[in-house]
């Protein structure tokens, strides 16, 4: 029982139950409660099951087929080792986010719009993962696209909101056009649609090569991919913030395993230059998605530029899977795709901690734009560990998570050599060098967050009177934490927890890296690198406490309070601190030239004027100015000239009809 | 048996790190001193400073936190483990294999985003300046060292320092231009990451182009002492990391008696020498540069990062 597919596709209906519940319950108190408390219930379990599943010794896949959705075909669904290892973290995310939304859900004026859809998404997404045939994929896909545009419309009659939920929605029917082709494709003339067929059948390489830049275009919209990631800074702040950590730490998760299930399971060989094209696309990803991140002012934000960093830092890593895939090289491929989803983990952990932490201040404050904060680490000490906690992860710093899988990556671009490409040969390195800028400005990045909304002065008076979160809030918000710390310390595990799935995808494996000594992380020979986390912090937390100890018997204990020094010029207002804008204006002036245009207009009034001196900066969004703005033009062009036919006579409409019903039998005719 | 040596090399290493690294400011400062044609402090003043500032009352800003006061700890604990996992006299230490080149470079990360940290916690305008300074400076260094490292480690094929190491003093290496490119980045790096000139003046106090000494501002008593040292192990770290992929002669290894050793010592100590009179040399004869043009010298050591690893495969090496 435990090991088939009808457990998870149990909680899948279960949370599709208690999204009916939801609607029943409406309006009435008792509803945040319930809602949430069933959803906690329910993705546990699956978690359970799907934990089990990918330690089980014996992982043979289990399908099943249900008399569902189109006639004569029905529904499939299959349970194999990606699929367990990518609902873990669905459901980790699932039933965190439920646990936060037990204490958060309470403070929502509007529950009834979120209460019923929470618990769909979260079954859609489980759909998605389970789904073995391009039917139901399709239908999970669009439902989980239609639950969370619901979601991100909570607070519908914020303008922001607004613009963020057409944005979406126009998108994510466009990512589902393209998957819909590349199913298309791939079902060929006879129209299989189950995956198992898809798995089977030989394609053409033209067929491949289309079905991976579709692939790029369905499921990469999804996932924040750059140009097709502008719906994404829009949407993920906008929903409710445990919402927003599903949305950024599980939904693109879901939509990098379509990725993954496509092109590595479906497609067969790939052709080398594909992953060349995903490295490129992922490198150029991550640096833009985080210098954008930094700029931003507003937490919500921030975070979600900082997802598609992320999403970038995991198609570096699977484009290189998919170059060594192609030229054969199993071990090395296996690497990388265990980096990728290690990262996938990870960040599924830290992004949804982070968001967890952006939504207990604005709980605290009533604000998240990052001007008006400051100093919380006085009024929400909790708080305030464990969102440093997740900056640390987040900025790849040793000995927690995120480390773990960027060194792992660092490793198989280390492999590039073997590459027999020359153009591979000279862009994986370049890709690294990629991959380490867009590390150093996270790193920036989260000084920022962190330095501006927990440390220095109170900005504001929201500030100085934050008061910390509930305890459900801060339980899932540990939870995730000490996930990170236990990822972070004990990599080995969770590498070989992934074993199963490299040889499912790509028939090589790491090896057993449980037998390593002192459980580090050897990735290929210990001789070419290793790494110990536990260690390493071991080692820290030694000499740290060996120090202060030293220091405190031999030297001095004694304490003093007295006002900041600031070189003996007192300061008498806090916005005489440094603020979000001014941290960044150094890598503004070194990157925003190139990568926003970035301008600083100076208005300096003449002497005796009174006028306030300004200082405009001028930013352009480059993809929304190249590709989106000139689109929504050409269409709006093209409608208003269209727009003659609303008013046309009935008979004019039957002409038409009958003209282009003669023309297309023409074709059809001379097409024969 | 060997356990015990193992053992044994690590432990002095960890000492000889601790015990040389103020040794190595003061050198420098007393040569820096000379050159400029002043007496000078005697070397030894680096380590009475540290005694005097440890021995001192901490005078906390009012509004300090607790991450303020842990910051110093932590930021020297990190640097102390990361120094202590380089071959400086000797390969084969018992915890090498716990941290990789790409992981000591990341533990000196860590070490500066605490820094960078503490730096903002009081809230004043010099510590946001200091902060966002370092920050800017290390998107860009950070990335220029990882291309040093992927070009040595391409060349080695490890990123383990003791194999590189080794591989670095055997006869299969020879001159390549990439390697060359890779020690100038490096040295570029490390003149960035340690603040020194042209980059940062470790001996400013009071000037709005500071950026280390801006973000320790606050500081004082045993705190300060913490970070001066962590600053004094980072110099020495730079050095020692130099030394160890480009100059890794008479490394002693497992194999070699005691005379192995004492030689190991001493080739280390006259590296450091060496070092440190270079540095001295080149900070006395250049000026520091306005801020907005460390960029371009970074992004020069990034591009020649970048060129290294490229050029790596293109040139034959002369041997």
């Amino acid at each position: 029982m435990i090991d088939s597919v009808a457990a998870p596709l149990w909680c899948a209906a279960a949370l599709l139950a208690t999204a009916a519940l939801a609607i029943v319950l409406g309006r009435s108190s008792a509803a945040t409660r319930l809602v949430y408390g069933a959803t906690t219930a329910i993705s546990a379990i699956a978690l359970l099951v799907a934990v089990l599943r990918l330690l089980s010794p014996a992982p043979d896949a289990s399908s099943l087929t249900l008399p569902l959705g189109l006639p004569w075909i029905g529904a499939h669904f299959r349970l194999d080792a990606l699929s367990a290892f990518f609902l873990v973290v669905v459901n980790l995310g699932g039933a965190t986010a439920s646990l936060y939304g037990l204490g958060y859900g309470k403070h929502e004026p509007a529950p009834h719009r979120v209460l019923p859809f929470f618990p769909a998404f979260l079954a859609a997404m489980n759909l998605v993962v389970l789904c073995d045939d391009a039917f139901s994929f399709l239908l999970s896909w669009e439902f989980m696209s239609l639950t969370s545009w619901a979601l991100v419309l909570a607070h519908h009659r914020e303008p922001e909101s607004q613009q963020a939920g057409f944005v979406y929605l126009l998108m994510a029917s466009f990512g589902t056009f393209a998957l819909l082709l590349a199913f298309g494709l791939l079902s060929g003339p006879d129209g299989s649609y189950a995956f198992d067929a898809m798995r089977a059948g030989i394609h053409a390489p033209t067929t491949r090569a289309l079905v991976l830049v579709l692939l790029l275009i369905g499921a990469g919209s999804k996932a924040g991919l750059v140009p097709l990631h502008v719906w994404l800074p829009l949407a993920h702040p906008a929903a409710p913030s445990h919402v927003s950590a599903l949305m950024s730490g599980v939904m693109t998760k879901v939509a990098i395993y379509g990725f993954i299930r496509v092109v590595f399971d479906l497609v067969g060989e790939p052709a080398w230059w594909t992953g060349l094209l995903v490295i490129v696309l992922g490198s150029l990803t991550a640096v833009l998605g985080i210098l954008s991140a930094l700029m931003e002012n507003d937490l919500k934000r921030l975070l979600a530029y900082s997802t598609i960093e992320n999403v970038g830092v995991i198609f570096v890593s699977l484009g290189l899977a998919l170059a060594f895939k192609a030229n054969g090289m199993d071990m090395a491929a296996a690497l990388a795709l265990v980096a990728a989803l290690f990262h996938v983990f990870n960040h599924s952990l830290f992004k949804s901690l982070l968001f967890f932490g952006a939504g207990a201040i604005l709980t605290g404050t009533g604000t998240r734009d990052m001007d008006k904060l400051g100093g919380l680490i006085h009024r929400m000490p909790a708080t305030s560990v464990l969102f440093l906690l997740g900056c640390v992860a987040i900025s790849a710093l040793p000995p927690l998570n995120g480390f773990a899988s960027e060194w792992l990556a660092f490793q198989a671009v280390l492999l590039s050599p073997d590459l027999p490409q020359w153009a591979l040969k000279v862009a994986v390195p370049a890709a690294g060098g990629m991959l380490a800028l867009s590390a150093a400005l996270a790193a920036a990045c989260f000084v920022k967050a962190y330095g501006i909304s927990f440390l220095s002065r109170p900005r504001t008076t929201l500030a100085e009177a934050a008061h910390e979160v509930d305890r459900f809030s801060l339980a899932a918000m540990a939870i995730l934490a000490t996930l990170c710390l236990a990822a972070g310390l004990l990599p080995g595990f969770v590498v070989d927890t992934l074993a199963p799935v490299t040889k499912a995808l790509l028939g090589g494996r790491l090896p057993m890296q449980a037998e390593s000594p002192w459980l580090s992380l050897v990735p290929v020979a210990a001789t070419r690198g290793s790494f110990n986390g536990l260690l390493v912090f071991l080692f820290i937390a030694l000499s740290g406490a060996l120090a202060a100890w030293f220091i405190h018997r031999f030297g001095s204990r004694a304490l003093r309070r007295a006002p900041a020094w600031t070189c003996g010029f007192p300061e008498f207002t806090t916005a005489m601190q440094y603020s979000a804008g001014s941290f960044s204006q150094p890598i503004r002036r070194v990157f925003g030239g190139v990568a926003f245009l970035a301008r600083e207009q100076v208005d300096m009034p003449l002497p005796g004027d009174i006028r306030p001196a300004r200082l405009v900066v001028i930013m352009t969004d480059l993809s929304w100015e190249a590709i989106y703005a000139p689109l929504g033009r050409v269409i709006s062009l093209v409608a208003d000239h269209m727009n003659f036919l609303q008013f046309l006579t009935i008979r004019r409409y039957l002409g038409i009809v009958f003209l282009l019903l003669v023309a297309l039998l023409l074709v059809v005719a001379i097409w024969k | 048996m060997e356990m015990m040596a193992a053992l044994a090399v690590q432990g002095v290493q960890m000492a000889l790190v601790l015990l040389l690294a103020p040794l190595l400011t003061g050198i420098v400062r007393k040569i820096k001193a000379r050159l400029m044609r002043r007496r000078g402090a005697s070397i030894w003043q680096p380590y009475r400073d540290l005694l005097r500032l440890m021995r001192k009352d901490v005078v906390l800003a009012e509004n300090a936190s607790w991450l303020f006061r842990t910051a110093p700890y932590l930021i020297f604990a990190t640097t102390w483990v990361a120094a202590s996992l380089i071959p400086t006299f000797a390969t084969g230490l018992l915890f090498a294999w716990s941290a990789d080149l790409i992981a000591i470079v990341a533990l000196v990360g860590s070490a500066r985003f605490f820094l960078a940290l503490a730096g903002m916690d009081v809230g004043t305008g010099f510590g946001g300046i200091g902060a966002s300074r370092e920050m800017m400076i290390a998107s860009l260094a950070e990335p220029a060292m990882l291309l040093v490292v992927f070009t040595v480690a391409l060349t080695a094929a490890s990123t383990q320092l003791s194999t590189i190491a080794a591989f670095m003093a055997s006869d299969q290496v020879g001159l390549r231009v990439s390697l060359g490119m890779a020690l100038v980045a490096l040295i570029m790096v490390a003149i960035a990451e340690n603040s020194r000139i042209p980059v940062d003046n470790p001996s400013t106090h009071l000037e709005l182009t500071m950026i280390h000494e801006a973000m320790m501002l606050e500081y004082s008593g045993r705190h300060l002492a913490m970070l001066e040292f962590a600053a004094f192990l980072r110099l020495l770290l730079y050095i020692s990391l130099i030394a160890c992929l480009f100059a890794p002669w008479w490394l002693a290894s497992s194999s070699d008696g005691p005379t192995g050793y004492v030689l190991g010592i001493v080739a280390y100590l006259l590296k450091l020498l060496a070092g440190a009179v270079l540095l001295a040399l080149f900070e006395t004869a250049i000026a520091k540069m306005r801020v907005f043009r460390v960029p371009q010298f970074l992004g020069a050591a990034l591009m020649l990062g970048l060129l290294g690893t490229l050029l790596l495969f293109v040139t034959r090496s002369i041997t």
